[in-house]
């Protein structure tokens, strides 16, 4: 059995696992160990990567598998990883885990949320190791159809609402997408021959430029709105102020990576040329939209919205670095959404935790939180530091690869972006100051916060977990960092024979 | 030679261990018993830190005549590119070391002093472990043996500071402080990271043992390219120069410092005055080679920076009355004081006295102005009030606090042989040299700074008999040793031949003093003592005559010449309600709004084109033989 294929196979084991359990109790149990395999599983992948690429291995992807599906259609189910693919993996590992810790007390239909949780996110396992554009398709709706579930059913507040426009965005989103990536297919051969849907396979030639140009922008853009590309990134803040915690965490923890993800590796890869000729209109939209976002956080009142604008901010910085076209600039776009995916998960569980403390999301109600729910307090501290990009964490370490990377381009139009891309560091310090000047410090506001109980067992696991990760890359980024990087280099190859600078 | 100084690596890493133990398991900890950790690491770092001074000194072979500078430790931490890299590493040179003994010897004070202040505070584990933690955020920065390095520890001091002034983190003010700090300084690390970003890709390396080698190719690379008239190389210098005024509360990024005095009293005088707040000085003097050779325009920026900065801070503290903010001024004087020494200093030799004296009165300064501060504390330890208005007579009660006071008073009005005198002498000879305009301003603050000192002092210790709640009593002995030790080292300080040991370029040099500018310069702190013991010594009305007699000028300087009032306008008018506020509307109504609308259009055109499956079969019908009739009555009509 193929290691990769493990990944998607777990959490559907799971799932039928709990499909015969009434017990609510067990139900979380059996979710937990689950997808405490699933993270051990993840370990030993990287692992094993790591001693692959060690014992020298340079193939452009590992652990390789490939079966014939539908053969009229040249559609196989290809799986098979790099250095970026591990890092996500491990990311999404981690990021689900501490998911199901954050849900351990939902009491309604729970039996169903966590199915709907699970198999939310064996779609994004799936899409990550998928070397087949229609695979990776069918993973990509399997993660973005039970959100509306999710959301619509445990979600709080105008839920249906949210719910409805955060699927049809991202349905519109698919639909762009569906046609990029048909477009790739009908395009895989311009000298006749097999058409494939396969990555490896196409990245070998050269799609006509023509087509580039129609396909290139409607992929882009296609992957752009689960990334939260502005002007297309309005279902988040609704989205996420309804979503249930656990959702909002795997939504823009892992969810939203899928969209960078699928940005650089499908629409990038694939059709450099296009990318290089339209990169300055995406480049314009992001860095304007990083600090759009760190703008729009700095008014909001409820905790969800200032998170999802931050989201829009981090997230612009992801596409900002992608469209930066090398080595350096892509490392930092990946370190950035596994940072982002740390700690917005980070962010959204204690969130939901003082939610379910509190019964409000409004800061200027809260104060003095500190004081009764240290623990909390104290974590929430900690996401905040990451989150302005303090050494140490790693929310600094990405940044600074993305601005150094992008950098290394000398003309002035990538110089200014970049230096409008880095004043968000301040912009950034100003709102989660502010969040958390109001929120934790000061005298206590109300007098029933007084009698707040501190974190329980479960809330400490899914929150520790978290930090951890956030600060082993922080205190030591170079394995991780030189992973991505060499996984890197193909890619980075490919782009530069569209703009040899 | 880098094996012999390996154990250097245990100075910044016995603090982080304390940080990592304290914070995390100080809670299961006697408080008494932390504190006591807290302290004993920062001994054996003490202890250290002079063995490492001794030893580079004065048992390390110099090469051609300077001291060499040594790599105790190097790692690379993260790869950018095959060129640029973060290191992780340790560089010991003059400077770097002077730097220790500085902060090690504070700190340690500190942590002792703070034993008796902090006794009996809620979070007193929480309060070590941030000590220990800026502690080592410290000895890591001035460690650092390439830039990027600088600035991870410059941020991780810079958050530090910000924990510990909000310490007391329900009392709104210091919370609003805290904040103040924190943004105020990263603006200005935002001007560093760019000058970081511009330096180096411009020379291609982190590494100061590249980047500052005066033969080196790094240093001329860049200062030909020019925009707006100015070298690249100077842009980046000056954009680097922003973060270190930022750090050092230079004008008119100064702003956070005064309200830094809302954090507890120990941490003012480790962190805002002699360590954190000279972390700028100690930027341009590491960077120094650069700066002369290859930016000497960004020199002149950082001259007149701190020249202004100083007099402009020593007008405010004449007026102050909280002692606490006097001193906060006071600092902010002196530290643009030793960014004069920078800005007139030359390379080589006696060319670079100033940048000698600089280095020279950053030590003094260090050990002085932490005096103040812990005498500060002890005299607010007393009475319980920060406002020297509810002082006065104190000597009678504080007798040892009183006299290292009276020392360190002294000290920074530059009397001889108090320590500052050497090391401002120093300062103000270098800028006779260069620039006239500048050693005029500087003699107006020295005198000022003994004016207002001993205003301070006056109204603490003598001036009106105030009544007091409790009478006041000494501080215990953990508080008053430090005092001792400080005011030792305030008193003979000066007499270390700083010119044998820190110079720009590592060759020791004689250094002298210059009598004819000195003595004036005594004179003039003589005349500042007199006035504030004429007007301060006895209760009279002279001072609200003078106040009342320069009205505006007073009361412009009482307010700080209102520029917390520009930042406000600054922060909440610009940022709050004319961009962030429109920002968030136009992303809900135009954006969003937008969206909905497709989506609403989308709704009424379904609900028009509905109709056509209305389920009714007439209706079909209807439609049907319409259409068949139109169709015949079409192909009728063509063919014929």
């Amino acid at each position: 059995m193929n290691i990769l294929s493990l990944l998607v196979l777990i959490p559907l084991l799971t799932i039928a696992g709990i499909l015969f359990l009434k017990d609510t109790q067990k139900t979380r149990l059996v979710s937990a160990i689950g997808m405490g395999i699933q993270l051990i599983v993840a370990a030993v992948l990287v692992f094993m990567y790591l001693s692959e690429r060690k014992a020298g291995n340079t193939d452009e992807m590992l652990f390789v598998r490939s079966y014939e599906w539908f053969k009229s259609l040249n559609i196989y189910y290809t799986v098979g990883v790099d250095g970026i693919s591990v890092a996500m993996i491990a990311l999404t590992s981690i990021v689900v885990i501490a998911g199901i810790f954050a849900s351990w007390q939902v009491e309604n239909l729970t039996r169903e949320f966590f199915i709907s949780l699970i198999l939310l996110s064996s779609g994004v396992f799936g899409f990550f190791i998928s070397l087949d554009l229609f695979t990776m398709f069918l993973f990509y709706e399997v993660a973005v159809i039970p959100m509306y579930l999710l959301i619509g059913i445990w979600g709080s507040g105008p839920k249906e609402y949210s719910a409805m426009k955060l699927t049809l965005m991202l349905m519109g989103g698919s639909a762009l997408l569906l046609v990029g990536i048909l477009g790739i297919y009908f395009n895989s051969a311009p000298g006749g021959g097999e058409l494939s849907f396969n990555i490896l396979e196409i990245s070998k030639i050269q799609i006509p430029i023509e087509a580039q140009r129609f396909f290139f922008p409607l992929t882009f853009v296609g992957f752009g709105v689960l990334g939260a590309l502005f002007p297309f990134h309005t279902w988040s803040p609704d989205g996420h102020a309804s979503a249930p915690t656990a959702v909002s965490m795997l939504h823009a923890g892992v969810l939203m990576k899928l969209g960078g993800y699928g940005a650089f590796r499908v629409a990038m890869f694939l059709m450099p040329e296009a990318a290089d000729e339209m990169a300055w209109i995406f480049i314009i939209l992001t860095s304007v939209s990083v600090v759009y976002g760190a703008f729009g956080a700095i008014v909001q009142k409820d905790l969800k919205y200032i998170n999802a604008y931050s989201s829009v901010s981090h997230c612009g910085l992801v596409l900002f670095a992608i469209l930066m076209m090398n080595k350096t600039a892509m490392t930092g776009a990946i370190l950035q959404m596994i940072s982002h995916g740390l700690m917005t998960a980070l962010f959204f569980a204690l969130i939901g935790m003082i939610y379910g403390r509190t019964h409000t999301r409004l800061i200027h109600e809260m104060g003095g939180l500190m004081k009764v729910i240290p623990f909390l307090g104290v974590v929430y501290v900690i996401a905040g530091l990451a989150s302005l990009g303090l050494p140490g964490l790693s929310g600094f370490v990405a940044e600074m690869t993305i601005f150094f990377g992008a950098f290394e381009h000398t003309d002035p139009f990538h110089r200014i972006a970049t230096l409008v891309a880095v004043s968000s560091i301040v912009i950034t310090a100003v709102y989660i100051l502010r969040v958390v000047g109001t929120l934790l410090l000061g005298p206590i506001k109300n007098d029933h916060f007084n009698h707040l109980e501190d974190a329980t067992w479960f809330e400490r696991i899914s929150t520790i977990t978290l930090v951890v990760a956030v600060a082993a890359i922080g205190v030591a980024p170079y394995w991780l960092s030189t992973m991505i990087g060499d996984s890197m280099l193909p890619i980075v190859n490919k782009l530069l024979t569209a703009n040899p600078f | 030679m880098t094996t012999d100084f390996g154990y250097a690596l245990l100075i910044p890493l016995i603090p982080l261990l304390m940080f990592l133990l304290l914070g995390l398991a100080g809670n299961q900890l006697k408080a008494r018993l932390s504190g006591l950790l807290g302290t004993i690491g920062l001994g054996v770092v003490f202890v250290l830190s002079y063995y490492t001074a001794y030893k580079y000194f004065f048992a390390t072979e110099k090469i051609a005549g300077a001291f060499s500078k040594i790599t105790a430790f190097d790692m690379v931490w993260l790869r950018f590119s095959d060129s640029l890299h973060i290191n992780m590493g340790i560089l010991l040179d003059p400077i770097s070391v002077m730097m220790l003994v500085v902060i090690s010897t504070v700190s340690f004070m500190v942590h002792i002093y703070s034993l008796g202040y902090m006794k009996g505070e809620v979070g007193f584990e929480r309060f070590y472990a941030f000590l220990s933690l800026f502690s080592f955020s410290m000895l890591g920065l001035v460690l650092a043996n390439n830039i990027f390095q600088m600035y991870i520890f410059w941020e991780l001091v810079g958050v530090s500071s910000f924990l510990l002034i909000g310490f007391y983190y329900q009392r709104p003010t210091a919370v609003l402080a805290s904040k103040k700090a924190f943004i105020v300084t990263r603006f200005a690390d935002l001007g560093f990271l760019i000058g970081i970003l511009l330096l180096s890709f411009n020379t291609g390396t982190f590494d100061f043992s590249i980047l500052c080698d005066p033969q080196g190719a790094a240093i001329a690379t860049g200062s030909g390219a020019a925009f707006l008239g100015l070298s690249v190389m100077t842009w980046s210098l000056i954009f680097v120069f922003m973060g270190g005024a930022g750090k050092s509360a230079m004008f008119p990024l100064h702003i956070w410092l005064p309200d830094a005095m809302e954090g507890p009293t120990p941490v003012s005088a480790l962190i805002h005055a002699a360590t954190m707040v000279v972390a700028g000085v100690y930027l341009v003097a590491r960077l120094f080679p650069v700066y002369i050779i290859s930016a000497p325009d960004a020199l002149v920026v950082v001259a007149y920076i701190g020249a202004f900065s100083s007099i402009f801070a020593a007008v405010i503290a004449c007026t102050q009355t909280d002692i606490k903010r006097v001193l906060a001024y006071s600092t902010m004087s002196q530290i643009g004081l030793m960014m004069v020494g920078l800005g007139v200093s030359g390379y080589g030799g006696h060319e670079g006295l100033g940048y000698m004296a600089s280095m020279f009165h950053l030590f003094t300064h260090a050990m002085f102005k932490a005096l103040l501060f812990l005498g500060a504390g002890a005299i607010i330890h007393a009475v319980h009030s920060n406002h020297m208005t509810e002082m006065g007579g104190l000597r009678k009660y504080l007798p040892i606090t009183h006299i290292t006071f009276l020392i360190a008073c002294l000290t920074i009005a530059g009397i001889p042989p108090f320590s500052a005198f050497f090391s401002k002498d120093e300062i103000l000879v270098a800028a006779w040299h260069h620039d006239k305009l500048i050693f005029a301003v500087e003699y107006i603050v020295a005198g000022l700074t003994a004016f207002y000192m001993f205003r301070l002092y006056f109204n603490i210790f003598w001036g009106k008999e105030t009544h007091y709640h409790h009478t006041p009593h000494e501080a215990p002995a953990v508080m008053t040793i430090p005092l001792i030790f400080l005011a030792f080292l305030s008193v003979f300080s000066g007499f270390i031949p700083f010119s044998k040991l820190v110079t720009t370029d590592g060759i020791p040099f004689e250094g002298h003093i210059d009598w004819s500018l000195a003595l004036p310069s005594v004179f003039i702190g003589l005349v500042g003592i007199i006035i504030a013991m004429v007007m301060y010594k006895k209760e009279t009305s002279l001072p609200d005559k003078v106040a009342a007699t320069f009205k505006h000028g007073y009361k412009w300087a009482f307010n700080k010449f209102y520029m917390d009032e520009v930042y406000m306008f600054v922060t909440k008018k610009i940022i709050f309600a004319y961009i962030s506020t429109p920002v968030a509307w136009f992303d809900r109504h135009i954006v969003d709004g937008s969206m909905n609308g497709i989506s609403r259009l989308t709704n009424a055109f379904s609900f028009r084109i509905r109709e056509f499956q209305s389920g009714q079969l007439q209706k079909y019908g209807f439609v049907f033989i319409s259409g068949v009739l139109l169709l015949t009555f079409l192909m009728v009509y063509l063919w014929n």
